[in-house]
């Protein structure tokens, strides 16, 4: 009931944003809401501005022109100690993990947890093992991020990103480089968080299976633009034909991926 | 022509702006950090201070004590002209600490330790960790440039009293075992004609070369683009533009104390 009444308001709100890099246009006037709660998927080609998305959320890149509201603050405005406030109810699960290398997996969790609670070395302590048996960890505590594997890189990843208990989680290809078993348990553990938690769920993927497992709400992006937020099982029936050549991984199509090398699409016979 | 040389005039001031930009940032987070309870954290100043310092010992000892050697034979070769060896004692001292200590120090260190800051934090730069940390609210400023910037601030000038005294040990080798000065007698002189003012003179010296050290390493390292070849050119780029600030903020600090008659 809560999360009915909850789930009508936009936590996340973009309007008109777009971005640029050395004069293209990398975000192009993009705009949509998220809702408190819900589970949002960007799916799109790689190289289409799904990372870029992201830090425009996070306030790491400010949008030349537009505005991105989260929690009714234009985080693209604000600096310095308000945007940490608001920060700090941010989670976000990197593409790379981005785990700082010098640290080890249980510093890297109790990172946020030192630097932005009291709570005594115990607590830290129990909290850290929480979290890293969420994500199946437990007992590489003392590793260093250089002796883990990539996969289990990510799983740390996202226990830091959930240390602090967030609202928001932004995950940028949270199931990438794992395998199914492992993708699926992370894929019901982001489903857990956003139900149990009502945590504002993020996710960017390609993982076809997970968008159809997680999500509320799927956004298409292609070439910086969105091209339709529609629901997973509208997804399916979808008469978008960028949607329905993404969806089903054709090589020809309106997204054209031999684009400008005239002639090596003939190459490959397609 | 002129465009090229335009640019490299903005791109000179926009460096400028950020390094004055990192200090006021740094002294910030240092002076109001910790009443904010976000004070740089203990143990992360204390591995730099075993990195900055401790770790530096070896490289700083044999780089003067062989200075010192030197030092002694070239003066003595001059002095023995003039029949006044016994004054290599002396001299040896008073450049080691008013000159060549801090500045050979401060260099030896800018390689080693400079270097390192920017290759470091370069990496973390381009591999998305300091994106990570701004992310999580933490600054990277305050919780990366702050330990190395106080952890370098007070290991140099420690740095370079062990430079200046393991420099003085080689001319007291070549005194006392080449130009066979009596050992009691070398001892002597060497203090005789040392003020005070030449040893503050350097440990000044030392303390502006530790700032410089620290802000082009932590500039240059936050700084960085690109790849692996962005990390490379951050800390070629971090060791030059160190090694010719040292030498120019040690022409000025010269000749202050020079022309002031300090
Ligand atoms: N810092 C940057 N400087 C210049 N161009 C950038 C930068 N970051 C991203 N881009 C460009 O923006 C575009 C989108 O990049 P982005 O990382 O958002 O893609 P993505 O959708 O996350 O792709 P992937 O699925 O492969 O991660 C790319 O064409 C890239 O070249
Ligand atoms: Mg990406």
């Amino acid at each position: 009931m809560i999360k009915k009444d909850s789930k009508d308001e936009p936590i996340i709100s973009l309007k008109n944003v777009s971005k640029y890099f050395h004069g293209n246009k990398i975000i192009d006037n993009v705009s949509f809401d998220i809702l408190h709660g819900e589970t949002f998927v960007i799916m799109g080609c790689s190289g289409s501005g799904k990372s870029t998305l992201l830090r425009l959320m996070t306030g790491i890149l400010k949008p030349e022109e537009g505005s991105i509201f989260v929690k009714g603050k234009d985080i693209s405005k604000i600096r310095g100690e308000e945007l940490d406030e608001v920060r700090k109810t941010f989670g976000m699960l990197f593409q790379y993990s981005a785990l700082l290398d010098s640290l080890t997996v249980e510093d890297n969790v109790s990172l946020p947890l030192k630097e932005h609670t009291r709570l005594a070395q115990e607590i830290i302590d129990i909290i850290i093992k929480m979290k890293l048996s969420l994500v199946g960890l437990r007992g590489y505590e003392k590793h260093y991020p250089s002796q883990i594997s990539g996969g289990m890189r990510k799983r740390v990843g996202l226990a830091r990103a959930i240390a602090l208990d967030p609202n928001i989680v932004f995950y940028d290809e949270p199931t990438s480089g794992l395998d199914p078993v492992v993708g699926g348990v992370i894929d019901k553990l982001i489903k857990e968080l956003s139900e149990k938690l009502l945590i504002t769920s993020v996710v960017i993927t390609h993982d076809m299976q997970s968008v159809f497992n997680i999500a509320d709400r799927v956004a298409m992006v292609h070439k910086g633009r969105i091209i339709d937020v529609t629901t997973p099982d509208e997804l399916r029936s979808s008469q978008n034909p960028y949607i329905q050549q993404f969806i089903n991984g054709r090589p020809l199509g309106p997204i054209d991926f031999f684009k400008e090398d005239i002639g090596i699409g003939e190459i490959f016979g397609l | 022509m002129i465009t090229i040389l335009g640019k490299t005039i903005i791109n000179f001031i926009k460096n400028i702006s950020g390094v004055i930009k990192l200090l006021v940032d740094i002294l910030y987070w240092l002076i109001i950090g910790p009443f904010k309870g976000k004070a740089a954290q203990r143990q992360g100043i204390f591995n730099q201070m075993i990195f900055t310092g401790l770790r530096s010992m070896p490289i700083v000892f044999f780089v003067t004590i062989f200075t010192g050697v030197v030092l002694a034979m070239q003066s003595a070769y001059q002095l023995q002209k003039m029949g006044a060896v016994l004054y290599v004692a002396s001299l040896v001292a008073v450049s080691l600490c008013r000159e060549l200590g801090p500045v050979l120090t401060a260099l030896v260190v800018a390689g080693r330790v400079g270097s390192a800051f920017a290759a470091e934090l370069g990496t973390m730069k381009v591999s998305e960790q300091i994106e990570a940390l701004e992310t999580m609210a933490i600054n990277p400023v305050r919780f990366l440039a702050v330990p190395r910037f106080i952890a370098l601030f007070f290991m140099l000038p420690c740095l370079t009293i062990l430079g200046n005294l393991s420099g003085m040990v080689g001319g007291y080798l070549v005194g006392v075992y080449s130009l066979n000065i009596n050992p009691d007698l070398y001892i002597q002189t060497t203090f005789k004609y040392l003020e005070i003012k030449d040893i503050y003179t350097g440990i000044t010296k030392s303390f502006v070369f530790a700032v410089i050290i620290a802000l082009i390493g932590c500039f240059e390292g936050l700084n960085t683009k690109g790849g692996a070849e962005g990390v490379g050119r951050a800390t070629t780029r971090s060791v030059v533009i160190s090694f010719i600030l040292i030498i120019l903020a040690d022409c000025i600090i010269t000749s202050i104390f020079y022309f002031s008659k300090l």
